[in-house]
């Protein structure tokens, strides 16, 4: 399969139908899991209607993760086994990591002034969501400053593979120092605990969040191959 | 001469002579003395939450450090020198990145006595922050090579790799400031030795695969 799309042409012709029907399937799966999330699921029972907060929330924090693991799967794809593609993929991806790391930072903030009493707590996870944002902001800006894409491209894999490594040691360290700090002040009905009635609405934003990735992220990878061609074709006609 | 020692010593003299030895010092020294003056002169004050910033001043004298420590082996051509040496580029990467310790770093390290005592650290704590601050220094350097060596062909560089290098300091900053704050300190010294083997080991291969690119 990934070597199958390694030629451009054929991942052109994929993704021509691809990335409209992965944006239709989101479409729909938003018109579904919105309005069941925010008005047919119940309120919880200490946060009462705030809690609807979540199905915008948590498919965001999923999936900021889950994007910077595909990227780091490009990345080592691009380095190993110079895929062609790689490099595109983990590019296209990047921006919308950083978007829904900035959703999750912002929906939980809102989401922290009425439950927690505060806007920002220094938490374990509040924090390492930060770093991951600052994170996706390098790698974006050093997309950005090397002008030659191939070797801006391998030089970003590289920087991304470090950062895959450095995430879980972040991550570790960051909750020894908020359990040092803050002893369990945050209270939280998260994890298993969170009942079947709202599991559907939040499963079925998690797909949405999925499929719009999906479709933004073809989207974004067919206009730099455009791009790409563009230039070439330019650069001959010049010459 | 062996190539890791010719390389260690180039690099020690460069920054011995070009003054890139003083300018992070006083740069350090500086940024310890904006932390009472942001802070108030209050010793209670201070005693509590100062000793901890000294890691910020610690970061930022590393940051301005990192800029030109490939780009200059870029621009004359020493990196493709390095490159058609015998000895493996990531060795010559650790050369470079230990002449950095040892003639950037170690000032700042001794330096850090003399800053923690004037942020009211307990004197009996400025032993292990000295030692913390060394094994600190040395984990930034590790990750800060690789922040350098993927931006060394970018002009001004300077903030983006402070950018793409400052989510790399965190987990030293974490437990280099609980040594200063005198939470746990053991445990703390133990994690960060481990941060500092783990920048040494890791960071040289990475900053070497980014130069090889580099170069071409």
């Amino acid at each position: 399969m990934i070597s199958y799309l390694a030629n451009p042409a054929r991942f052109m012709a994929l993704s021509a139908w691809a990335a409209p029907l992965c944006a239709v399937i989101a479409a729909i799966l938003f018109a579904a899991g919105a309005p069941w999330g925010l008005f047919y699921s119940p309120a919880e029972q200490f946060q009462g209607e705030t809690v609807r907060i979540m199905y915008v929330h948590v498919p965001a924090a999923w999936w900021s993760l889950g994007i910077y693991a595909f990227m780091g799967g490009a990345s080592l794809v691009s380095l190993v086994w110079r895929h062609a593609l790689a490099d595109i993929a983990a590019r296209a991806a990047a921006p919308i990591g950083a978007v829904f790391a900035g959703v999750c930072l912002v929906t939980g903030s809102i989401w922290g002034a009425p439950t927690w009493g505060t806007w920002w707590e220094w938490d374990g996870r509040l924090t390492s969501m930060l770093v991951l944002f600052v994170i996706y902001l390098g790698y974006i800006a050093l997309w950005a400053a090397i002008e030659d894409e191939e070797r801006a491209g391998k030089l970003a894999a590289i920087l991304c593979l470090a950062g895959l490594i450095n995430l879980p040691i972040i991550k570790f360290s960051v909750d020894w120092w908020s359990t040092l700090h803050q002893p369990a002040s945050v209270f939280r009905a998260g994890g298993s605990s969170i009942a079947p009635a709202m599991m559907g609405p939040l499963l079925t934003m998690a797909g949405a969040y999925l499929f719009l990735f999906g479709a933004l992220a073809l989207s974004n990878m067919r206009a730099s191959i455009q791009r790409r061609r563009v230039e070439r074709s330019r650069m001959e006609g010049g010459a | 001469m062996n190539p890791f020692l010719a390389t260690f010593r180039r690099d020690f003299a460069l920054h011995w002579a070009g003054g890139g030895v003083l300018a992070p010092l006083g740069y350090f020294l500086g940024a310890t003395l904006l932390v009472p003056l942001a802070m108030g002169p209050e010793r209670t004050l201070l005693a509590a939450a100062g000793p901890p910033l000294i890691w910020i001043a610690a970061a930022l004298a590393v940051l301005a450090t990192l800029e030109r420590v490939f780009q200059a082996d870029l621009e004359d051509g020493s990196l493709d020198q390095m490159l058609l040496s015998p000895a493996p580029l990531e060795a010559l990467v650790l050369a470079k990145g230990a002449a950095l310790w040892i003639a950037v770093g170690v000032p700042i390290v001794l330096a850090g006595a003399p800053a923690a005592v004037a942020l009211q650290a307990p004197p009996e704590r400025v032993a292990a922050i000295v030692a913390s601050l060394g094994l600190g220094l040395a984990a930034f350097i590790g990750a800060g090579l690789v922040g350098a060596a993927v931006t060394a062909g970018v002009k001004r560089g300077g903030v983006l790799i402070a950018l793409i290098v400052v989510p790399f300091f965190a987990p030293p900053i974490i437990f280099g400031s609980a040594v200063a704050s005198g939470d746990d300190i053991d445990a703390a010294l133990s994690v960060l030795a481990g941060c500092a083997l783990g920048a040494v080991a890791l960071g040289p291969i990475a900053a070497a695969a980014a130069l090889r690119l580099q170069a071409e």
